[in-house]
């Protein structure tokens, strides 16, 4: 917490901060999600900047009581833009002993635990490894705790609700979040109006979870305990409006504003994938936007049914994870071959294999780059953030459309499920990516489907229902121009140099590196992806211990911009921070012979701007 | 979109050479293909032949139309995609026995079973031709190839079982060398709305030769061939003299004089439930006895495209068309002044 004042007008303690990280932490069927999302959505209607991290297990319900079996939600709120969900929570939510013997140690420095002592009974204390109580041991005297009896409470609070038997505590997670509301005065309105939403149709369900939250929210106010509250007044943003986004939602908003973009209409063929599977459901509600959805069999026809559905004339898109990228590898090829625009999206998790699910990496970076049979290359662009989805999938279209190739758009699993604030574009400020389909012979009265466009290299689109211009295409090489097959050992040179140089031409249609930069600085921070806060974040600490540092965020990963080399050569000292073994940092090393140094995380979480900041004061002091 | 003409076979062909194999069974069904295809009330623009990986898939180049030559097995879900982005277009996928039944396997019994309105014709010849002569998901058990010389350990698939274990609305079986049933079945299925599945025994002379000989020898095929017609009993031979009867469910051949005609099963292609079909099929797991060709089963069933469209359209009636700037504000905001 960041403190700014402490006033005490009477007995009641409001001290000001300028941000704050809670974690809401329980087992995976304590509501822990929910209550950390309707805590979000009430800061963000309150005005905070926010930022959010969501981590939950792989399981379904991993058994009660178990540490596997611990999810949690952490939303950092603060009166100014923030870029992370705070390395460490100020304030810890556990519901049960499990939750707290797996979150303890992120917990800021004489932090607040706020624990339902109900839970603390043998039987739990034992499944997560306790010998004794640490709610009376003394084990926890350097934090600030207050235990509260949670279930016992709630059970009192919603008798009137006609609820009965067991499902009375499963409100206890409203319980919770009324306390953490009284807590950081947060606006109730927000969540009694969700939960009028949510379970309107259930009057005994909606009953229980209202007067849970009032009752947490009364229980502050009423108890002494709970006089020391935290006020975080709004934030100054931009002016605009503001909404709350995960990111795989602005993705999927992304992928219907870059059809209107394109003034095409939309296939999004999908299998189900974590972490990518919410943007087939995003997209599979939306039905009178025109798009189609289509749940594959597998992420094979995911692929195939996109390219069928761009042979036809529409913007044909697949989302998947790595797993799925893997085995979409060689449609991919064939879409580099055909020459047809597909949108491959990755939401990247921990791998290799089935790995760690429902945690994030950025270790496909090298197959998106590689990852395919032959002379392959395909344009890679990389979300930097939840609020940063919607524009870069809409930037990823136009490259995919104009340039006649399948695209790889990089998110990864932190991006998916973390939400930020996003000031709402002016959709009439959309981009034009339309092309045109072409309609008439283009050589003399003959159709070449592989007759070049002289800037952009690409083929022209002919679609089928379009008279005279009927042809084949498909995977065995091209002849140039023609586009029939070939083995022509001099053609097949001359094709793999004209896709190569088609997807280098991009370079000439993206923007310049622009570096945020200290007059002076001699270490360089280059990052991709969902980095950019962390990254930013640290960069903000070290400028503040009046040290200079450099720091660039690359969205276009290839072809890169065309001054990275130039820019690259300018420092002393380039720093790579990835959550991966080097991907960029090979990279650069590569097209540069760049002496990089590689600052690698495979932890399955996000960077800390702690993190970042430790390692930009090494690189900057060795 | 010109106005309907009558095309002639030559404006189905395309100007590309065609290269199978002196003697090849495909060159019968590419005949077949655009001898039909030239009666259609059709242009040649709206077709759309795909296919995957082996010596069958090379039949788009030889059609005058929009085709794709894609990859190994996936031209169901290419095509499939096609067929649901544009149902104006009358898609066709061209595959072989490894193509759909094994790389492909999984494909193709979704298409079938979602009822894309997309022709699956597989040229069935129970060889790997295009690698030079490997057993094939429908070879025969036992059978000598390179890849199985001391005899193939593969229990074969039966293609017309498989399409109909996976409710496919239309499945038909024909012949290579019978140009005419061929036509009638390509016809056949055109007409349906929704997936069709065409079975085509064809020959392989190089490394399957006369592997449906006994469909289509002078004399075998007197005495194997089982035409099947809706609505008519079953029964084959010079005098029609054997038929086939149901007991409990499983179909068998008996001397009609044996046990008179009103025993004798009526084959019902329009029947809800495919068992009667799919019993016909076991007659014989491969052609090597009395085997059926024509239409197993024709039923309808809404097509995955026309339901999805209605959807669109639902959609758009209850909500209005899709705006773009109150879905991005859907889940509530802020202003900041």
């Amino acid at each position: 917490m960041t403190e700014a004042s402490t006033i005490d007008p009477t007995d009641q303690q409001i001290e000001k901060v300028h941000t704050a990280a809670i974690r809401f932490a329980g087992d995976s069927g304590d509501g822990m999600q929910v209550a950390g999302a309707r805590f979000t959505d009430a800061s963000a209607i309150f005005g905070n900047d926010l930022s959010t991290f969501p981590n939950f297990p792989a399981e379904i319900r991993a058994p009660a009581g178990t540490l596997p079996g611990v999810s949690s939600f952490q939303v950092h709120i603060a009166d100014r833009d923030i870029l992370t969900p705070g390395d460490q929570p100020d304030v810890l939510v556990v519901m049960n002993p499990a939750a707290l013997k797996a979150n303890l140690h992120d917990l800021a420095p004489a932090g607040t635990i706020v624990a339902n002592s109900d839970a603390f009974v043998d039987r739990n204390l034992e499944k997560a490894g306790y010998d004794t109580n640490p709610l009376e041991d003394g084990s926890l005297d350097a934090y600030r705790l207050l235990a509260v009896p949670m279930e016992e409470l709630t059970k009192k609070a919603v008798e009137d609700s006609g609820l009965k038997g067991r499902g009375v505590l499963r409100s206890k997670n409203f319980f919770a979040l009324g306390l953490m509301a009284w807590m950081f005065h947060r606006p109730l309105e927000p969540t009694l109006q969700w939960i009028d939403r949510k379970f309107g149709k259930d009057d005994e369900v909606r009953a229980a979870n209202e007067m849970a939250f009032r009752a947490g929210y009364h229980l502050g106010e009423t108890t002494e305990m709970f006089r020391h509250t935290y006020a975080v007044q709004p934030a100054k943003l931009p002016a605009g409006t503001y909404t709350n986004v995960t990111g795989n939602q602005a993705l999927a908003w992304g992928i219907i504003a870059a059809g209107q973009a394109a003034r095409l209409p939309v296939l999004y063929a999908s299998y189900p994938i974590t972490p990518a599977s919410e943007i087939l459901h995003e997209l599979a509600r939306h039905r009178n936007f025109g798009v189609r959805t289509f749940q594959a069999e597998d992420e094979i026809a995911a692929v195939g049914a996109a390219l069928g559905a761009s042979f036809g004339g529409h913007l044909g898109v697949t989302g998947t994870s790595g797993p799925g990228v893997a085995l979409k590898s060689e449609t991919i090829s064939l879409a580099v071959m055909t020459e047809l625009p597909i949108l491959i999206i990755d939401v990247q998790r921990g791998g290799p294999s089935t790995g760690l699910p429902t945690k994030t990496e950025q270790a496909d970076l090298l197959m998106a780059m590689y990852g395919r049979h032959g002379e392959a290359p395909l344009p890679i662009v990389a979300i930097a953030s939840p609020s940063d989805a919607f524009e870069t999938t809409i930037e990823a279209a136009r490259i995919a459309l104009k340039y006649m190739t399948p695209v790889m758009l990089m998110s990864d699993g932190y991006i998916a499920t973390s939400a930020e604030p996003w000031r709402l574009p002016d959709l009439e400020d959309l981009p034009d990516i339309s092309v045109k389909f072409i309609s008439e012979a283009n050589a003399n009265g003959e159709f070449l489907p592989y007759l070049r466009d002289e800037k952009t290299l690409s083929r022209p689109w002919a679609v089928p229902g379009t008279p005279g211009l009927e042809h084949r295409i498909g995977g065995l090489e091209k002849e140039d121009g023609t586009g029939n097959v070939s083995y022509n050992p001099a053609n097949h040179e001359k094709m793999t140099m004209l896709r190569e140089q088609k997807i280098g031409r991009i370079a000439e249609d993206i923007p310049e590196i622009v570096v945020d930069e200290d007059e002076g600085a001699e270490v360089l921070v280059l990052g991709w992806g969902s980095s950019y806060g962390a990254i930013l974040a640290g960069v903000r600490r070290v400028r503040a211990r009046e040290q200079k540092v450099a720091r660039v965020h690359l969205r276009y990963l290839n072809p890169f911009p065309k001054n990275l080399g130039e820019v690259l050569s300018r420092y002393p000292k380039v720093l790579v921070p990835e959550l991966n073994r080097g991907h960029l940092w090979r990279m650069i090393r590569s097209d540069f012979l760049t002496d990089a140094i590689r600052y690698s995380k495979v932890q399955g979480q996000p960077l800390k701007a702690s993190e970042i900041e430790a390692k930009l004061m090494e690189t900057i002091e060795s | 979109m010109t106005d309907t003409t009558t095309h002639s076979r030559q404006d189905w062909q395309s100007d590309q050479e065609v290269r199978w194999c002196p003697g090849c069974g495909d060159y019968t069904i590419l005949a077949a293909v655009q001898n039909f295809m030239a009666d259609l009330d059709v242009e040649k623009e709206d077709v759309v032949f795909i296919s995957g990986i082996g010596c069958a898939a090379r039949f788009p180049y030889y059609m005058n139309t929009y085709g794709m030559h894609s990859i190994h097995g996936r031209a169901p879900a290419i095509a499939s995609g096609l067929a649901v982005a544009r149902p104006d277009l009358s898609v066709w996928v061209v595959s072989g026995d490894g193509d759909a039944l094994s790389i492909g396997g999984n494909h193709f019994i979704h298409a079938l079973r979602r009822n894309i309105n997309i022709k699956i014709l597989l040229f069935n010849n129970q060889i790997y031709g295009l690698t030079k002569g490997q057993y094939s998901p429908t070879s025969e058990q036992g059978k000598r190839t390179k890849s199985s010389p001391w005899g193939s350990i593969d229990h074969p698939f039966n293609p017309v079982s498989l399409a109909l274990g996976a409710e496919a609305t239309f499945v038909a079986r024909t012949i290579d060398m019978d140009r005419l049933h061929t036509q009638d079945m390509l016809q056949q299925a055109y007409d349906h709305k929704g997936s069709a599945f065409i079975e085509i025994y064809q020959n392989c002379n190089v490394f399957n030769d006369k592997a449906f000989i006994k469909l289509t020898g002078r004399e075998e095929r007197e005495i194997n061939r089982i035409n099947l017609e809706h609505g008519k009993p079953v029964v084959f031979g010079p005098e029609n003299q054997w038929g086939v009867v149901m007991e409990q469910g499983t179909a068998r051949v008996v001397d009609v004089s044996a046990v008179g005609i009103d025993r004798i099963h009526v084959h019902d292609a329009e029947a809800d439930s495919p068992s009667g079909a799919f019993a016909l099929t076991r007659l014989s797991h491969n052609p090597i006895g009395p085997t059926p060709v024509g239409v197993f089963r024709k039923v309808q069933r809404p097509t995955y495209e026309t339901t999805l469209q209605q959807q669109i359209h639902d959609a758009q009636a209850s909500r209005g068309p899709g705006d773009l700037s109150k879905l991005i504000a859907s889940t509530g905001t802020w202003t900041v002044e």
